[in-house]
């Protein structure tokens, strides 16, 4: 099975690339990266005016299997993400069960080898049970094959315990994803505190709560020399902490998610439940350093913080509905609308925060386009803009905080593996 | 002007002549409730809904006896009795009463947001009955509407809500109309009962009762919400009536004809005195009758909105 690429504009942060170059894939893997590659192809891609990127890797997805098969599955999940442009996920492991033992990330992997269309790696719990109360045997995950420890959702409130998670996670060689939040002070907040939790009489949720935590969190990764990287970070005074503790030299890293450069509280204004996640959506100045945060580097990562929940859970009153957004088919087209076209970010450092990074973080061999690397492939047609509309997502939940927004870039291919898993059917009218 | 509203959720949602056409109205509504036979046709043949989510007596009475008085006809749903207990949301609630081609839910809830839900998902009329800390907007304007038939005017007025503003929609509600309609609004609580930022409505703030009192027109005394405990401050604890209870010895030190609020029902003796309750500055007991006017005028306006509109 050969695919060539021709014509595009090919991003590849790795090797600092940006050119009109085609690109040869045999046997899963990118063979050729070169000008006008002549060779025969089972399948030839014209890619004229488009962009050919490293499929995204997103560190912190949801799929809801097993357990909650009726917000997602892995299928429904990993067929959004190649829409998406996504090649590879990372599966939190809130799951019922959780991902907490050997036996329960078997059960994972056997769904994810029948079910899934992209590449899923599995994220297991730092606690049993992600109660906060006693360790996973973390050293046993790792040899599963977790490529990361989480609680996500939830913070291991005990420094004690933290600490010694971290201990093992450094014994084991293994990443530590933080969820950064005090629950002491996030309490049973919904939305920013501010003015916005004031008109609209909800229950706040500071800045406060989450910035002490990641300072907590960072203090520890610094103690004991761990691998830790902070997940969706909101507000201004996280991006500051985690600046300072980066030049610091701790080994840290730190994601945003999509909503958190898009879009400032004011969006809860009509007490839309698609507007609720946690963290919440802050306000603007905290969106502005977000934004800096990515362009200066200090934010490593974006990744979709894909939450599916059903109509159910959402459709409901505001302070009863869950937290969380789907965002595996729209966190490429943000990007690129927020961040790329007002030139915050180039084509590069867009794919370095969606793919180049990530992959490093996580130790894989995707997320560039060097020959003999996998091919994990996005064509996209940068300057299309779409309508994000509820029926045409291919998520089980429609949950999306875009929904109704024109976003900029359509993803034409998705190639995972070698394999063409995506293609855009042009729209009939 | 017209109103074009099909609900009505909360006066931050108002512009200021729309909070005025509603006094307006109210106050050639008003006359109905002293004739002989209190009715008018106004709203013949129109169905309205109470959809009472918490407990209430003068609001869901006013707002009956109010759509009666038009001559609506009213259906009170008691939430304890209803298939809300078989655990039937919201939204559906409000379609199979919306099937029942009723024109008017008028409801009360203890989330807030949930009537701008209900009014988003639905055709006929939604009026806010109170939801959650966010909006009471027509126990605001019942409020302004005594204001104003007892000083003549609202603008430049020092208005004093005193009590726990943080979780009282009665008191934002009561921001929002009185600032836009130009009125001086403090808000006095003890710290932790102070909302964050709520000072960028236009309100000022003080934790001491007695200078909020000083220049002060009106005061408007809120009940102290037993109910709703969130865990944190019980009056007890604050030693509130001490610090914020309005007594006749603080009110002797006020401009002589202040006038003194109360949403009702009254604690007495934990945020009013007897004395001052049943005193000569009191008008509790004249908002309790202006509230039929006023809620008979939303009712009104928020009906001929959707004829418009159909």
């Amino acid at each position: 099975m050969s695919i060539l690429i021709k014509g595009g504009r090919v991003i590849d942060p790795a090797n600092k690339i940006d050119a009109l170059l085609d690109i040869l894939i045999e046997d899963n893997k990118i063979y050729k990266v070169a000008k006008n590659i002549k060779a025969q192809a089972n399948s030839i891609i014209d890619a004229t005016g488009k962009i050919v990127a490293p499929g995204i890797i997103d560190m912190h997805v949801h799929l809801r299997q097993p357990g909650r098969e009726d917000k997602e599955t892995v299928a429904t999940a990993t067929v959004a993400a190649a829409k998406g442009g996504v090649t590879t996920v990372l599966a939190m492991p809130n799951t019922n069960p959780a991902m907490d033992c050997l036996e329960n990330v078997e059960l994972s992997r056997g769904i994810i080898a029948k079910d899934a269309r992209v590449n899923v790696l599995i994220c297991g719990t730092i606690t049993r049970g992600r109660l906060g109360k006693e360790l996973s045997d973390i050293a046993a995950l790792k040899k599963s094959g977790v490529y990361a420890i989480s609680d996500d959702g939830c913070s291991v409130d005990s420094d004690e315990l933290m600490f010694e998670a971290l201990k093992e996670a450094k014994q084991s060689e293994v990443l530590t994803i933080c969820h950064s939040e005090d629950r002491k002070l996030s309490s049973k907040g919904v939305i920013n505190m501010g003015f916005n939790s004031t008109r609209l009489g909800l229950r706040g949720i500071s800045n406060e709560s989450e910035y002490k935590r990641v300072a907590r969190d960072i203090e520890l990764a610094e103690k004991s020399g761990a691998s830790v990287h902070i997940a969706h970070v909101s507000c201004r005074q996280s991006v500051e902490i985690i600046a300072k503790a980066k030049k610091k030299g701790v080994k840290l890293t730190c994601e945003t998610a999509p909503h958190y450069f898009s879009l400032t509280e004011d969006a809860l204004l009509g007490y839309d439940t698609n507007m609720k996640m946690n963290p919440p959506l802050r306000s603007s100045e905290d969106v502005a350093a977000i934004k800096q945060g990515l362009k200066d580097g200090t934010i490593d990562v974006i990744a979709s913080d894909h939450a599916p929940h059903t109509e159910n859970e959402k459709d409901i009153e505001f302070e009863r509905a869950e937290f969380g957004v789907v965002g595996l088919e729209t966190e490429l087209s943000a990007g690129i609308t927020e961040l790329v076209d007002p030139k915050l970010l180039d084509w590069n450092q867009l794919f370095e925060k969606i793919a180049f990074n990530p992959a490093r973080i996580l130790g894989l061999d995707s997320g560039s386009l060097s020959e003999g690397r996998p091919a994990d492939i996005v064509v996209i047609s940068g300057d299309k803009e779409w309508t994000v509309k509820k029926n045409e997502l291919v998520s089980k939940s429609k949950n999306s905080a875009f929904l109704g927004r024109v976003l900029k870039g359509v993803v034409d291919y998705t190639i995972c593996d070698g394999k063409i898993v995506y293609v855009r059917q042009l729209s009939v009218h | 002007m017209s109103w074009t509203k099909k609900d009505l959720l909360g006066l931050e949602y108002l512009t200021k002549e729309e909070i005025e056409l509603i006094l307006d109205t109210a106050d050639s509504f008003k006359e109905v409730s002293t004739r002989e036979i209190k009715k008018v046709p106004a709203l013949r043949g129109k169905t309205a809904v109470n959809l009472f989510y918490e407990p209430s007596t003068r609001t869901r009475v006013s707002f009956e006896v109010a759509a009666k008085r038009l001559s609506a006809d009213v259906i009170n749903i008691a939430t304890e009795t209803s298939s809300v207990r078989k655990g039937e949301t919201l939204i559906d609630t409000g379609k199979n009463i919306q099937a029942l081609k009723a024109d008017i839910i008028i409801m009360r809830h203890n989330c807030s947001g949930a009537a701008n839900m209900l009014a988003r998902a639905l055709d006929i009329s939604v009026v806010n009955a109170g939801d959650g800390w966010h909006e009471h907007p027509t126990q605001a304007l019942l409020d302004i509407f005594t204001l104003k038939e007892k000083l003549g005017k609202i603008k430049g007025l020092n208005i004093t809500i005193v009590g726990d503003i943080a979780h009282s929609r009665v008191a934002r509600s009561n921001i929002w109309g009185l600032t836009k309609l130009g009125a001086n609004v403090t808000v006095c609580a003890p710290e932790m009962l102070l909302p964050v930022a709520i000072e960028k409505t236009g309100a000022k703030t003080s934790s001491n009762i007695d200078e909020a009192l000083k220049d002060a027109d009106a005061v408007n005394v809120l009940r102290m919400q037993f109910e709703r405990d969130e865990g944190a401050a019980f009056p007890e604890q604050l030693d509130y009536f001490k610090r914020f209870g309005i007594t006749g010895e603080r009110l002797a030190k006020a401009k002589k004809d202040i006038i003194v609020m109360h949403p009702g029902p009254i604690n007495r003796g934990i945020e009013m005195s007897s004395e001052v309750a049943d005193g000569a500055n009191s008008v509790i007991l004249e908002q309790v009758t202006n509230g039929i006017a006023v809620r008979m005028a939303v009712l009104f306006l928020v009906s001929q909105a959707r004829e418009v509109k159909t």
